[in-house]
């Protein structure tokens, strides 16, 4: 069990690292999309409208973390 | 050689090099330190685990995952990676955050290295044995990681990993004429670049993954076709440019640091 632990935040750290806010904005912009495209209304309008999505939310924790305090 | 094989190549040729370049810190700090036998048969055990591991995770996801499910997921993973990534490296270029210190963690090897006992295995000194190996497989697990996502992300696993092998050898001629700390790589402009085309690769991929909840299950089509990633990266790197411009102005105690290290 220690062993799988130790593996499962291997793999925590290694891809959503220090700030876990920008992963889980990416996984609701993506959940978000992924609802719109089984509504039938997939289109290149969507895609740059997840595009500008995925900007704010990797944008929002940067600038809230720099506003408040240090590293 | 179209673009997008060229944005491919490149990205996984930069992104390896920065790699390699941790991975030679380390090996430099024991084949110095400790001798090289044992530290290059430590390093070449690792090479071997991990080509191994992507071969075989290569070939198991192109095996048996449908196209679409592995854009998405692959694309998702590559898009958080990236975006870490990215991250530390605004940080970074605004004075947020550290500098990734070559010469400080090869110092610090080294004295690990000069401090520990003598223990011989095999005819092999497996104190520098074991840290060549940890350095070269953690090191290179990102490697397989970033290989692994773009090249089956772009369907062109060879091409993957054609660039991670062909960034061991500017890294090997430096290690081998400095014979030190590769603090001269500006590692922590590459890096920036890296995360930027991570982030872009992450997001065409991850969207046009989406695909996979139409009723055709074919990609999400993204206006433009592969040339909008010219304009996803520009869009990265204007968003990119904006944070560091805001986080430098911004006041905190520790704002004096590495401000000089905007690309």
């Amino acid at each position: 069990m220690r062993y799988l632990w130790a593996f499962v935040r291997f793999w925590y750290e290694f891809v959503v690292g220090d700030d876990w806010r920008i992963a889980a904005g990416v996984v609701t912009v993506l959940a978000v999309g992924a609802g719109v495209v089984a509504s039938g209304n997939g289109s290149g309008g969507l895609a740059v409208a997840l595009y500008g999505a995925l900007i704010v939310v990797f944008a929002l924790p940067i600038l809230a973390a720099g506003r408040h305090r240090g590293p | 050689m179209t673009p997008a094989q060229l944005g491919l190549l490149g990205a996984t040729f930069l992104a390896s090099a920065v790699e390699i370049v941790e991975t030679f810190t380390i090996l430099l700090a024991m084949g110095l330190t400790r001798g090289w036998r044992s530290t290059i048969a430590g390093a070449i055990s690792a090479a071997v685990v991990l080509v191994v591991v992507t071969a075989f995770a290569g070939y198991t996801l192109l095996r048996f995952i449908p196209e679409s499910l592995l854009q998405l997921v692959i694309g998702s993973l590559l898009l958080i990676f990236g975006l870490q990534w990215l991250r530390k490296a605004i940080l970074r270029a605004a004075g947020r955050k550290a500098l990734h210190d070559e010469d400080a963690i090869y110092a610090e090897e080294a004295a690990a290295g000069r401090a520990a006992a003598a223990r011989s295995f095999l005819g092999l000194d497996w104190f520098a044995f074991v840290v060549s190996f940890k350095g070269v497989l953690l090191e290179g697990l990102e490697v397989v990681f970033i290989v692994l996502t773009f090249g089956l992300g772009a369907g062109d696993l060879p091409l993957a990993a054609l660039g991670a092998v062909l960034a061991v050898i500017p890294v090997a001629i430096l290690a081998f004429l400095v014979r030190g700390p590769l603090s001269r790589v500006p590692e922590n402009r590459i890096k920036i670049v890296v995360g930027l085309l991570l982030t872009t690769f992450g997001t065409f991929w991850s969207i046009e993954g989406l695909g996979l909840f139409a009723g055709d299950q074919e990609s999400l089509a993204w206006p433009f076709g592969d040339l909008i990633l010219g304009i996803v990266l520009v869009g990265w790197i204007v968003t990119a440019r904006c944070l560091i411009v805001i986080m430098r102005r911004a006041p905190t105690e520790t704002a004096h640091l590495a401000v000089d290290q905007v690309p």
